[in-house]
């Protein structure tokens, strides 16, 4: 059966700034909510805000690798992902039948019936974050140089079944993702100059971000103890700013995994030592709703040092 | 209790110690616990002696040693004891 899902609430502030952004055409109604299109106005920040990304990520000479944002099953079933966040694991179907099922699924949806039993689990999932792809490629190369590597991962699309009235909570919006992979202390540290990196970056955007231990949204009861686990070894650091909530929205996060990645995917060093990963991402579109929030709609009247931090012309 | 509990983490947990190294008070963590063992753990307490831990006791350092969870463990069966 298809299901009906349950729409995230939203401050009245943030229902209000979605409309002024449907309104002047920086978003279009995509049909569902959560789902839009980026108008001509917004993407041209969004593209401003990967750019300063790309400029700052410079002095780490990472590699970029892109992937689609769709990945094998089997590699988020490595990952653990389907095991602690059920709720956001999101898999693809599609039809598999004979010419008899294709008429009956035809005749289904043409009276608006139920037709996903003509629709079968592929071996394929929607990315839920832009580093999934990035650990079972590293996995299948050489062994990493002692010193480890930097993967950029550009600014893909992933997928979060959260259907909202906050604008700033999409079901499929960009993470700009970078990955650290190599000994613990680099990974470490590489972790906490990238936060470093990011407070600057918001700092000069005049967002006015705060930085603070974070959790992932785990499952559960279980997830109670992944996330006390996770706060009290603060392997998660976000980056928040005020877009329209009770609550500022985090717009970046910092997460190192230890060895989880490296173990569950194989990933070895060269000289045979501990491989850590970490990763960060940046939301672009919530980055890009936070300028749009703090600074105005029409970017032409933003100030001029804003405009040429972002290179908008 | 404690011996239960150690029977519990010798079956669900593998630890990077011999048996017989594993004391009331060995941190399970630097044994080579991990944060998702440490749920499969969770259940098979909660299976096993038949309780439920409460959500503020669903923490890491809960599970950090035998006598650590035992003490939790007792907590519950005392108060759900007529």
């Amino acid at each position: 059966m298809s299901v009906v899902p349950t729409i995230g609430s939203a401050a009245p502030a943030q229902r209000q700034f979605l409309a002024e952004l449907l309104q002047a055409g920086l978003l279009i109604d995509g049909g569902a909510p959560g789902l839009y299109g980026r108008g001509p106005g917004f993407e041209r920040v969004r593209l401003a805000v990967d750019g300063l990304v790309d400029r700052i990520a410079a002095a780490d000479l990472a590699e970029p690798l892109r992937f689609p944002p769709v990945m094998p099953r089997r590699h988020l079933e490595t990952s653990g992902y389907p095991a602690t966040f059920p709720h956001l694991t999101a898999t693809i179907f599609a039809f598999e039948g004979d010419e008899a099922d294709a008429a009956e699924q035809s005749r289904c949806v043409s009276c608006g019936e139920d037709w996903s039993a003509y629709q079968r689990m592929t071996d394929l999932v929607l990315t839920p974050a832009g580093c999934y792809p990035v650990y079972p490629a590293i996995a299948q190369r050489e062994p990493l140089p002692r010193d480890g590597i930097v993967v950029d991962a550009g600014g893909t699309y992933v997928f979060r079944r959260e259907p909202s009235q906050d604008p700033a909570r999409m079901q499929m919006f960009h993470q700009r993702e970078l990955v650290r992979l190599g000994p613990p202390s680099a990974v470490a540290g590489w972790r906490r100059t990238w936060l470093d990196r990011a407070i600057d970056l918001l700092t000069r955007l005049q967002l006015e971000p705060v930085a603070d231990v974070a959790s992932d949204p785990f499952f559960g009861r279980q997830g109670r103890i992944l996330a006390s686990g996770q706060r009290e070894q603060a392997l998660k650091f976000e980056v928040s700013v005020s877009i329209g909530g009770e609550q500022p929205t985090a717009v970046a996060s910092f997460n190192y995994h230890r060895d989880h990645f490296s173990g569950r995917f194989g990933i070895r060093s060269q000289d045979g030592g501990t491989v850590h990963t970490a990763c960060l991402g940046f939301g672009l579109e919530r980055i890009t709703l936070a300028l749009l929030y703090r600074h105005g709609l029409d970017t032409s009247g933003w100030d001029d040092p804003l405009r040429a931090l972002l290179m908008l012309a | 209790m404690n011996d239960q509990i150690r029977r519990i983490v010798l079956e669900h947990v593998r630890l990077a110690i011999p048996a017989e190294q594993l004391h009331d008070d060995t941190d399970l963590y630097a044994c080579g616990l991990t944060s998702h063992a440490s749920v499969t753990l969770m259940l098979a307490i909660e299976d096993q002696l038949d309780l439920e831990f409460p959500d503020h006791l669903l923490k890491r350092e809960v599970f950090s040693s035998v006598a650590s969870i035992a003490a939790a463990a007792s907590g519950l069966q005392a108060v759900a004891a007529p």
